[in-house]
């Protein structure tokens, strides 16, 4: 049986969908582990629920309020750079697999892109986003 | 070993044709295997990953640690796995509970998937993905939503402060450890974790790229939560952090995904840098076993040396350090293999 048909090679796409297919059977399978784990200790374990268990843990202190508030800034400014960042490090991977054949001109292209994102690394420094007093 | 799994395969393959089922049931039957062989992996390091910590950490402070159970307390481990089983499983009134409930499941399930493209030798691996590394750091990252979703969700203000920390802790190291292994990437020319190790059949990594292992190690440390980077669950401030509500077996599916998680930033250290399971004499399992537990130990000794960094310390360290320098790194060797 020939693998290529009209230039597509079907064994390698049989290969791709195969690999997938085993990581969604771990997907599967990482989740069936825990439900497992939680189903078999339901059938051992005490079930006694009481209003004092049922309190939040504060070190013995009776519990004052929500802790849904509204939380500091802060951390919201580092998602964002975190979102920036993370995301051209994901465009940078397709670059480094083929860097050997891409040679000097790509590195230069590569190395602008990098230099704009050092650029709005420094203006964040500059502006104070990274400190966290 | 991959003699073994060659043999098994064969014979399973074989059986599945002469009973005149469909190909389709090798593939399942091979799925079933590879997973019930990880997950038993992963049980029995995680029982083994408990008790080294406690024998180093107390041979460190000059103590015995767990004695009892056991040759040295070897099965000191199973032993509390049975008395978490038998825990009760509070919740609390005012969490948020399907949220709750979830969180556990988030933890643990993507270490579990992670292990799929992790070499333990030579075609010892479940599937060697064609972006195997990014595949990697894209669903290690999912920890983070268990984090916070398990802190937010509790409704307790120690698990909310522990959450958010975590969360802030994670993704920024998770940025220079990304950028780390970039330089790794480029030297072999594929994200395949086979072709990496592959590609260091004559030198380690580690020889060319020594700053991007210490900013892969470094930010390692920080992404499991381990000591200078254990600001998450600084046990004198915030008791633990993130899973303090959890108790019972939602509490073990926690912990269980930290240790398992130990042990996956050490394998991958020990495979993008040190070589893999490629080593003279001893069987190539062996070496991989090796040389992540010797990572696993360096984690370990480092809890025991370094004291706690402050919350903004910790920041400024991963934002205003460690990531120039992982871009330092990165440039420099994208230069020097473009110029040949």
């Amino acid at each position: 049986m020939s693998c290529v048909i009209e230039r597509v090679n079907f064994c390698e796409v049989y290969a791709l969908l195969t690999d997938y297919a085993f990581v969604a059977f771990f997907i599967i399978f990482g989740l069936f582990f825990v439900a497992a784990a939680l189903v078999g200790a339901w059938f051992i374990r005490p079930q006694r629920p009481s209003r004092v268990k049922g309190e939040i843990y504060e070190c013995g202190e009776t519990t004052r309020g929500t802790s849904w508030v509204r939380y500091n800034v802060r951390f919201y400014i580092i998602a964002l750079a975190f979102v920036i960042f993370d995301v051209e490090a994901a465009l940078l991977f397709p670059w480094a697999v083929a860097a050997k054949k891409l040679g000097l001109y790509a590195f230069v292209e590569i190395a602008i892109f990098v230099g704009i994102l050092l650029v709005a690394l420094a203006y964040a420094w500059r502006k104070g986003a990274l400190k966290w007093a | 070993m991959k003699r073994l799994l060659e043999i098994l395969g064969d014979w399973w393959a074989g059986l599945v044709g002469s009973a005149g089922l469909p190909s389709w049931v090798t593939v399942l039957g091979e799925m079933v295997f590879a997973a019930i062989l990880i997950g038993a992996f992963i049980a029995v390091l995680v029982l083994f990953l408990i008790w080294l910590t406690r024998k180093v950490s107390a041979h460190i402070q000059l103590r015995f640690g767990p004695m009892r159970v056991g040759w040295h307390g070897a099965v000191q481990t199973v032993a509390d796995a049975f008395k978490l089983l038998q825990k009760e499983d509070t919740t609390p009134r005012v969490c948020d509970r399907p949220v709750f409930n979830v969180a556990p499941f988030l933890a643990f399930a993507p270490t579990v998937v992670a292990f799929v493209v992790i070499p333990f030798g030579d075609g010892v691996i479940v599937r060697d993905l064609n972006i195997g590394v990014l595949f990697l750091f894209a669903i290690t990252t999912i920890n983070v939503i268990a984090i916070i979703s398990g802190g937010w969700a509790s409704g307790s203000k120690y698990s909310l402060l522990g959450g958010f920390r975590s969360a802030a802790q994670l993704v920024s190291y998770e940025v220079p450890l990304v950028l780390s292994a970039l330089g790794v990437i480029m030297l072999a020319g594929s994200m395949k974790m086979g072709a990496i190790v592959e590609a260091q059949s004559r030198v380690w990594f580690v020889a060319y790229q020594p700053l991007a292992f210490a900013v892969y190690v470094i930010a390692a440390t920080a992404e499991v939560n381990r000591t200078p980077f254990d600001i998450p669950e600084a046990e004198q401030e915030l008791v633990a952090g993130y899973n303090v509500e959890y108790s019972g077996m939602k509490f073990a599916m926690f912990f269980l995904a930290e240790f398992a998680n130990m042990f996956l930033v050490s394998a991958i250290a020990a495979t993008l840098f040190l070589g893999g399971w490629r080593g003279p004499w001893l069987p190539g399992e062996l070496w991989f076993l090796i040389k992540s537990f010797a990572i696993v130990l360096l984690l370990m000794f480092f809890r025991w040396t370094y004291p706690r960094l402050r919350v903004d310390q910790l920041m400024s360290f991963a934002w205003k350090f460690l990531l120039p320098l992982a871009f330092v790194n990165l440039l420099a060797t994208g230069l020097i293999i473009a110029l040949g």
